[in-house]
């Protein structure tokens, strides 16, 4: 396996060398030491591990609009806006994701085996999130489409101004954003939680003993009684 | 945008390497912060002597000058030797100085250097601490005021990116609004002004139109009434309104405090051997035993104090 030493190459030398590899190669990213953009903006179907703690941005921008891209492992935990607007592929963090993890994320699927912190999802549009600890305050805020799984507990505000995304919650819930309501479980809902549940290797969440929480739709239009106050 | 940090020191075999960790955080967030940036250092003795303790520091204090250009911090020399028994021990830089006063001739000292303020500003003064300030990014400062050598038990930082007022070494942080206290800001405030004209009209003064330092004033005053360091710093999240993380250290110790958005990043390491907090873990990384130390990210709104 072909080994790209960070603090030797620089992280813009490490995406160049990352962008060239051909599809279906492996390789380790070593010294990582919290610098930000590593393993940014790639598109072809390579396996990255990054074998430490990186900054922010990490995996940002990867993938393809048909949803598939590099699969990446981070040994350790990741800055702020983990996997940002992610397009495809994947993103595993072995540690945990500081604030903003898959925001704006569109595709591909992010996998967070310790904690997320603040604002987890925000503006998620289409990309799944699964967390197995606890996310942070204003996780899913403003989230347009696709899935947050949380293992743990999430913070304060969840889900404010949901549009569609839906966000599944095994633990408690400190409080609901503006416009997010807790909903029944379907039988939809379970089969996309076991699935879920597979694929992480989240086994401590029961699909049947989860929270669902999605959008009132209350805020997507005009109120004629709130007219006063516009 | 800018980048802060403070260590404090559990382990005091470590000492002696403060200022390399110190010049290696400040320099690691140089990005966050390139404009101007400033330190302080808390040590028993002269941090740039190896008898870190020695006892010709006993019953002094120390004070540190700034400029905005080179100045010849030699001339003062002959102007101390006639105030009060002329006994004050000076280290220079080219925009700094540090003195060294016998405690009962502090007034007069300050009332010398209040005439030279067109020339320097005192940037702050206490018992065990030394500041820098200056204008460039981290790297060229910690050479300039040769920060790798420095040696203590607890140090703070900022690397500047001016967004409310402009870049002078005045405006520079850490603010020292009082004795041995030093106040570092991460981000901006919104009603600045108002807390200030309030504390103003309490008769407390400025040195600054810098929104951080209204903070630091806030701090100030909390502590004069008797409020230990884990109270005053809750004053901020009562009294500003804005975005934060702020780390501040007295004799008592280290605090730290976020906006109850986390708008401003911050992340903490804790080993037996030291406290460390900066904005970003990479300004972290590259600390001994790192990979075994406790990381986490302060809460917003929650305040953390080590004791020193």
């Amino acid at each position: 396996m072909e080994t790209l030493n960070c603090e030797v190459l620089g992280v813009r030398e490490v995406n160049r060398a990352l962008r060239r590899l051909p599809a279906r190669s492996q390789v380790r990213v070593t010294n990582t030491y919290g610098k930000h953009n590593i393993a940014v903006g790639l598109d072809k179907e390579i396996s990255i591990t990054l074998g430490g703690n990186t900054g922010y941005f990490t995996g940002g921008l990867g993938g393809s609009s048909d949803g598939t891209g590099p699969d990446i492992v981070v040994d350790g935990f990741v800055g702020w806006s983990l996997a940002e607007n992610l397009m495809g592929g994947s993103v595993r963090v072995k540690g945990s994701a500081s604030q903003s993890a898959a925001s704006s994320a569109r595709g591909g699927t992010i996998i967070i085996e310790g904690d997320a912190s603040l604002r987890a999802g925000i503006s998620l549009k289409g990309a799944t999130l699964a967390v197995a600890g606890n996310v942070g305050a204003m996780s899913g805020f403003m989230a347009q489409a696709g899935t947050i799984l949380v293992g743990g507990n999430a913070g304060a505000g969840l889900g404010d101004s949901l549009y569609e995304a839906v966000i599944y919650v095994a633990g408690s819930i400190v409080s609901l954003g503006a416009d997010a309501q807790v909903e029944e479980l379907s039988s939809d809902d379970i089969l996309a939680i076991k699935r879920l549940v597979e694929i992480t290797g989240f086994d401590h969440i029961d699909p049947h003993r989860v929270t669902r929480v999605a959008s009132a739709r209350r805020l997507y239009h005009f109120s004629a009684q709130n007219h006063g106050s516009y | 945008m800018c980048g802060i940090v403070g260590l404090l020191i559990r382990d005091p075999g470590l000492e002696p390497q403060i200022g390399s960790l110190l010049a290696q955080m400040l320099a690691s967030l140089g990005e966050r912060g390139p404009d101007s940036a400033g330190a302080a250092i808390y040590s028993s003795g002269d941090p740039l002597s190896e008898l870190a303790g020695s006892r010709a520091y006993l019953d002094r204090v120390r004070i540190s000058l700034a400029s905005e250009a080179p100045f010849d911090w030699e001339i003062l020399r002959k102007p101390f030797a006639h105030i009060g028994s002329g006994d004050i021990g000076m280290r220079t830089f080219p925009t700094g100085a540090w003195l060294s006063v016998p405690s009962c001739e502090l007034g007069a000292v300050m009332e010398f250097l209040s005439t030279k303020a067109e020339y320097f500003s005192v940037i702050g003064v206490g018992e065990g601490l030394s500041i820098i300030k200056g204008i460039g990014r981290p790297e060229a400062i910690n050479g300039r005021f040769s920060v790798d050598s420095w040696r203590g038990d607890m140090a703070i930082g900022h690397t500047r990116m001016a967004t409310e007022s402009a870049v002078t070494v005045r405006h520079c942080h850490p603010f020292v609004p009082a004795p041995d206290l030093c106040i570092v800001h991460n981000g901006s405030f919104s009603n600045h002004a108002t807390v200030r004209r309030r504390l103003i009209a309490e008769g407390i003064d400025f040195d600054s139109d810098n929104d951080s330092e209204v903070a630091a004033r806030l701090i100030s005053r909390q502590l004069a009434l008797g409020d230990d360091l884990e109270a005053a710093t809750r004053w901020v999240t009562k009294e500003m309104d804005g975005f934060f993380t702020m780390i501040i250290t007295s004799p008592e110790g280290m605090s730290v405090v976020r906006d109850p958005f986390a708008c401003k990043p911050a992340v903490v390491a804790e080993t037996c051997q030291y406290v460390a907090v900066a904005s970003e873990y990479r300004a972290i990384a590259g600390l001994p035993g790192i990979e075994d130390a406790t990381v986490f990210e302060p809460e917003p709104e929650e305040v953390y104090t080590w004791k020193r």
